[in-house]
């Protein structure tokens, strides 16, 4: 079976003032249908580029190379025409600040129907009525009045939703959710994350869970891919990798994430350094500057993603591949 | 909206009250009088002069008078041109001025949020490039040295068009005077609209609409106009007190019958009441128009409809 989305070794770079920028290096990836995958990794790791890229929303100075398959169809670096036809329709993405990615001189209610009046061709009547349906659907109290809102007139958990509902309403083969709740807090998060859940189980719609919060992808996803400095380097499913972890970075996140029952004194211990410069990334593994256990060979030579257990795979030298 | 715009109007009353009378005192300070120029007067004719326009009387009094009659609109007899009343002789140069300020005006901000727009989407390219230079050349190059070049080319040598005067105000007696008093403001907008436009293709909610799969008309046109003309109506205020004072030069270069002319041949004649007219009323409509960009403000962008309630 093809999967929705397939992704082989995208490599994407970026021209900047500071010189080049490799971004990501060669990621491989597959989402299939009604599946949830979390995408874990720090700031600069390469996980939102990496979906832009697939989208074709790069920044003018990016360049992608490689192939994004969309049910067998090539997309990347596709012709606006035809992405246009994709965008919004079948793949659909969340962005995080929902305040700065919606458009502040519209209201809520001309946002919502756009994509529909595009894809599905709805009158302006039969639109307004399924974005309707969409804010209540998505949990917007006040749904009716909220169409007339603009963006500023709403808490972040509300404009949150109408992103969630506006990048749903064309009911999309997949969803990409880019820290769907980094800028909310911790109520409003626990909300939102219900709401994808939601989703999740009442509809067919996949979903990229982007985050650099493994808690968030915890109770939702069914895999998840760690990156690190634009690489992949460990991916399984979501058992394997908060049970079995096996790349000392995987393990490190997981053990600076508090626990319920920990002790109030003990100190959550943090991975020493500095996620890497990425115009001047280190020799060999992306992580050795920061490993504890990394050897001669680390610094040499770069870790590919070897075969650890049925759909377990890892990126490191030490540990070794089944 | 409605009480806002009460409110500024009733804010006007004071300033409109300190530009008088600065320029009362101003106008005062200079040296010369309005008739130093009428040689050869027996001392008492020039005193009965005088006594009948009331410069005989102390300063201070003179003030009170013209506050008093300006309150009633009237700004009292022209020193200079006899038998006319400033308001008479503004009711004549203003219309013409208006005319040729709001042609000016609107072709600017049309020829040049266009321009702006176009260099904005075809960044870095070779439209974006002769955009930018022709708006930079309009920058550098004065308007009274741009006036009589255009006189020069399009009147003398090609005799296309008149090199001046009014003629009742026809088209083509129009094309040269406004091409003169926008072509700096164009070229000010122009680059004010890139920037602004460029800023909002490069934010968020641009490439949310992006992956909403809209086209790159819509996203332009929906989504990225408004807020890319903010800051262009941020300028709309100094466009328009630029296109005034620079009217009453291209007014003498194209010997055109406004109220410019009477506000430089006022000045060097001392015509103090025709000078305090003209002050007030360009004071005045500077206001006015400055509440209009304001509104145009509300109207782009509604955060800031809530603040005026």
């Amino acid at each position: 079976m093809t999967p929705l989305l397939e992704i082989t070794d995208l490599d994407l770079r970026f021209d900047t003032e500071h010189g080049g920028v490799h971004a990501v290096d060669r990621l491989s990836l597959e989402v299939h249908e009604s599946e949830c995958i979390g995408i874990v990794g720090e700031s600069g790791s390469g996980k939102t580029q990496t979906f832009l890229a697939a989208l074709g929303l790069l920044a003018e100075n990016g360049r992608a190379t490689g192939s994004v398959r969309f049910r067998g169809e090539e997309i990347l670096n596709a012709p606006r025409r035809r992405l246009d036809q994709l965008r919004g329709s079948r793949l659909a993405m969340i962005f995080q600040d929902a305040l700065s990615a919606l458009t502040p001189t519209m209201t809520i209610g001309g946002q919502l129907a756009e994509p529909l009046r595009r894809h599905q061709g709805l009158s302006r009547s039969a639109a307004r009525a399924r974005a309707l349906e969409m804010l209540e659907t998505v949990g917007l109290p006040d749904a009716a009045r909220r169409l007339r809102a603009y963006p500023f007139e709403l808490s972040g958990g509300q404009r949150q939703r109408v992103m969630i509902a506006m990048a749903l309403i064309c009911r999309p083969d997949l969803v990409i959710a880019d820290e769907p709740t980094t800028a909310l807090d911790v109520t409003v998060q626990a909300q939102v994350l219900r709401l994808l859940d939601g989703v999740k189980r009442h509809t067919r719609t996949s979903i990229v869970l982007i985050t650099h919060d493994l808690a968030v992808v915890a109770g939702l996803c069914d895999r998840v891919a760690i990156m690190y400095a634009g690489r992949m380097v460990e991916t399984g499913s979501a058992d394997d990798i908060f049970l079995r972890p096996q790349h000392p970075y995987t393990q490190g996140l997981l053990r600076s994430m508090p626990a319920l029952g920990d002790e109030l004194e003990r100190e959550l211990p943090a991975i020493p350094g500095q996620p890497p410069d990425m115009r001047r990334l280190p020799p060999g593994c992306g992580f050795q500057p920061r490993c504890r256990l990394a050897v001669e060979r680390c610094h040499r030579e770069q870790p590919s993603l070897a075969r650890f257990a049925p759909g377990h795979r890892c990126a490191c030298h030490l540990v070794p591949s089944a | 909206m409605i009480a806002f715009t009460l409110r500024r109007l009733l804010v006007a009353v004071p300033t409109l009250f300190l530009i008088g009378t600065a320029s009362f005192f101003l106008m005062r300070a200079a040296p010369g009088g309005p008739f130093d120029a009428d040689a050869d007067l027996e001392p008492q004719v020039l005193a009965n002069i005088r006594a009948s326009y009331d410069l005989d009387k102390p300063l201070f009094e003179q003030y009170l008078i013209y506050l008093r009659r300006a309150l009633t609109g009237d700004f009292g007899p022209s020193l200079v041109y006899k038998d006319f009343t400033v308001t008479e002789l503004i009711g004549i140069g203003l219309p013409v001025s208006m005319r040729l300020g709001a042609m000016a005006m609107l072709i600017a901000l049309l020829v040049g949020a266009s321009a702006g727009i176009v260099a904005a989407l075809r960044q870095n390219r070779l439209i974006d490039h002769l955009v930018m230079a022709m708006a930079m050349t309009g920058i550098a190059i004065p308007s009274f040295v741009v006036a009589p070049l255009l006189a020069l080319l399009f009147g003398l040598y090609l005799g296309l068009l008149p090199v001046a005067g009014w003629n009742g105000g026809a088209w083509r007696n129009m094309v040269l005077p406004v091409t003169a008093l926008a072509l700096p403001q164009i070229a000010i907008i122009a680059r004010l609209m890139r920037g602004g436009m460029l800023e909002v293709l490069r934010s968020d909610f641009v490439r949310t609409a992006r992956a909403k799969g809209l086209g790159e008309w819509r996203v332009v046109s929906r989504h990225a106009l408004r807020p890319a003309l903010v800051p262009l109506v941020g300028y709309l205020g100094p466009a328009l007190a630029g296109i005034m004072t620079g009217s009453l030069v291209i007014e003498l270069i194209f010997n055109l019958p406004g109220v410019g002319r009477y506000f430089v041949q006022g000045a060097l004649n001392r015509d103090y009441p025709l000078v305090m007219g003209v002050v007030v009323i360009y004071a005045g409509l500077i206001i006015v128009l400055n509440l209009l960009s304001d509104l145009a403000y509300a109207a782009l962008d509604p955060r800031v409809r809530r603040q005026y309630r």
